[in-house]
């Protein structure tokens, strides 16, 4: 198992606000929308540098959604920014008909995302927005898993033309990718190399699957571990190239098992290459109010659950 | 620049345009189309500074108007047509398959002349004011102008557009709102009435102009007035009959989404001069 440290832990929200503000100075085109959650969304910086970029659309989500689609028609580049539930549920329609279906290059960047937001409970803890806007013909959905790779990736969406869901999120979480790392958006991450298990992590699980593929060398599996960053376009040739090796899957994911990656992934391999699939993930449920931990503990996205989805994997091969 | 009289001709054949696209597809909303079509045609053959022949979708130099309320579509698209954005004949494709002119209108189909799409109600506002503000950044001192329903006043992103629209100033903005008082279920003062929406917009921070949306001396003279207003965003509540030209579809939401049959058409065209050539 390749050894993965960290010196420092940072919320990938902070990789979102620092990467604007390079794009501030980068891009002339780039505009940032918030909906009265600049300080969450770590867009302080953008906005006393750039005031004349930075539009304060209050309270009003589905006008930010709205008018970030005009913007474009003028040539800007708009970042819309608010928590995820917000991003999302509530301006469905809107990003349906005045993003997606007219073809705006529109990048609707969402924090607080899933579980991990804590104590405010299940009305700001959506975990069903990747199978929201995976099911939006033409949008990119986006799901990085540290802060280097949150701010690699809103710098890359930004030279992207078409619409983006960009999701991040609240806690400090350990921070293993390169600095310098190149974001390239559909092209899996490959964290470790294995043979027995693949597991195919997004977002804050992949430090989990980190430490799940220590806990399996231990017991002498030696787990592949892929991060998929990238929700769609799905990097299906990656996925299959290791479901080829390993023999089975497991899909790790901070949103329902309804809708999200894994079910993605079991359909490529239901349509390439039938083979064992265990889902990590929420199981149908709302969340509630409680620290980050214990909240990924109740509900199942630690790094043991990732063991036992493998184990159970690994043993579905035989049969 | 045309005179109104000139105006009043491309109108009527718009208006025929309009009967005859619903009439071959079978369906499609001709009471709000028809009752538009003198905003349509000033703003596209007088108003507006753009290129036709040449359509960018960033507009940069160029006038934008929105479409809030896409089922009237038939209305923009004869217009459009006529003003050569795209050929006329491809009118009879409308709400038929593999067409550029959907029953509600998408840059999707990338037909020249439609830069958003619009159909679900309430966004319209908001997309001018994004493009609006655009053009501040871009130091392009066009305009944007967006039509919106009356009965669209009902949603409620609408009143958030309104508000922002105040407090960002706005004021490279037109709104028109085609005040017919009828929506899909009956006369908006029985399905959900707005009561004064001309002090609403005011007590917003607007600037408010009402007009009769049927004479274009009228509706020119207002939009006139709104291009100096500073500092605020300006609407223009068009007090209009819904099916305006055509005597037996004017003035009831019965013709809001239903198309005529053959003697209908035959009678309506009638009414309404044939002064560009049926396409």
């Amino acid at each position: 198992m390749k050894k993965y440290t960290f010196t420092e832990k940072k919320d990938t929200r902070s990789g979102f606000g620092d990467a604007m503000t390079e794009l501030g100075k980068t891009n002339p085109n780039v505009v940032a929308l918030c909906a009265d959650l600049t300080g969450s969304l770590k867009l302080e910086k953008f906005q006393q540098l750039y005031p004349a970029r930075f539009f304060q659309v209050g309270i009003a989500e589905a006008n930010m959604i709205s008018i970030a689609a005009g913007l474009t028609i003028g040539g800007k580049i708009p970042f819309t920014s608010t928590f995820a539930n917000f991003s999302t549920g509530r301006v469905y329609d809107q990003i349906r008909q005045s993003v997606a279906y007219s073809e705006k290059n529109v990048k609707i960047c969402a924090s607080h995302a899933g579980l991990t937001l804590g104590e405010d409970g299940a009305t700001h803890q959506i975990l069903e927005d990747l199978g929201l806007m995976k099911m939006l013909p033409g949008m990119v959905v986006i799901n990085p898993c540290d802060y280097n790779q949150t701010k690699a990736a809103t710098k890359a969406i930004a030279e992207y033309v078409g619409p983006v869901y960009l999701r991040f999120g609240r806690p400090a979480i350990p921070v293993f990718t390169d600095a310098d790392q190149k974001f390239e958006i559909g092209k899996a991450w490959m964290v470790n190399e294995g043979k027995d298990v693949s597991i195919f992590a997004t977002g804050h699980m992949v430090w989990e699957a980190i430490k799940a593929g220590e806990i399996l060398a231990e017991k002498g599996i030696d787990a592949e571990i892929i991060n998929i960053h990238t929700i769609k376009p799905l990097d299906e040739k990656a996925i299959l190239d290791s479901v080829k090796k390993t023999g089975c899957a497991v899909s790790a994911e901070e949103h329902n098992i309804l809708g999200g990656l894994g079910e993605s992934i079991a359909r490529t391999l239901g349509v390439n290459l039938p083979s064992p699939i265990e889902f990590v993930g929420t199981k149908d449920t709302f969340g509630e109010s409680g620290t980050p931990d214990q909240l990924m503990e109740k509900y199942g996205l630690t790094a043991n659950d990732i063991v036992a989805a493998s184990l159970k994997a690994i043993e579905r091969k035989s049969k | 620049m045309p005179e109104h009289k000139e105006l009043e001709r491309i109108a009527s054949q718009v208006r025929r345009d309009v009967l005859r696209m619903v009439h071959g597809a079978k369906g499609g909303h001709p009471g709000g189309a028809l009752g538009c079509a003198e905003l349509f045609v000033l703003l596209y053959f007088k108003i507006m500074k753009h290129n036709p022949a040449k359509f960018s979708m960033d507009a940069i130099g160029e006038d934008v108007f929105i479409l809030s309320n896409g089922h009237i579509s038939a209305g923009l698209y004869s217009t459009l047509a006529r003003a050569g954005y795209f050929p006329v004949k491809e009118l009879a494709t409308h709400r038929k398959i593999n067409s550029r002119l959907q029953g509600h209108p998408t840059p999707h189909a990338h037909l020249e002349g439609v830069r958003i799409a619009s159909g679900s109600l309430g966004q319209g506002l908001s997309v001018g004011i994004g493009a609006a503000q655009a053009k501040k950044l871009n130091n392009d001192n066009t305009n944007v102008y967006v039509l919106m329903g009356d009965g669209e006043q009902q949603e409620g992103q609408v009143w958030e557009a309104v508000m922002y629209a105040a407090h960002h100033k706005v004021d490279n903005l037109i709104a028109f709102i085609d005040y017919n008082g009828q929506q899909i279920d009956g006369p908006l003062k029985e399905v959900m009435d707005l009561g004064d929406l001309g002090l609403k917009y005011k007590a917003f921070g607007w600037e408010v102009i009402e007009v009769i949306g049927h004479e274009f001396n009228v509706l020119d003279d207002a939009i006139l007035e709104a291009h100096k207003v500073t500092g605020k965003p300006t609407v223009i509540l068009m007090k209009t009959n819904m099916g305006h030209g055509v005597d037996f579809m004017a003035g009831t939401h019965k013709w809001h989404g239903v198309a005529p049959n053959d003697d209908e058409l035959k009678n309506a065209l009638g009414q309404l001069e044939e002064t560009l050539g049926d396409y």
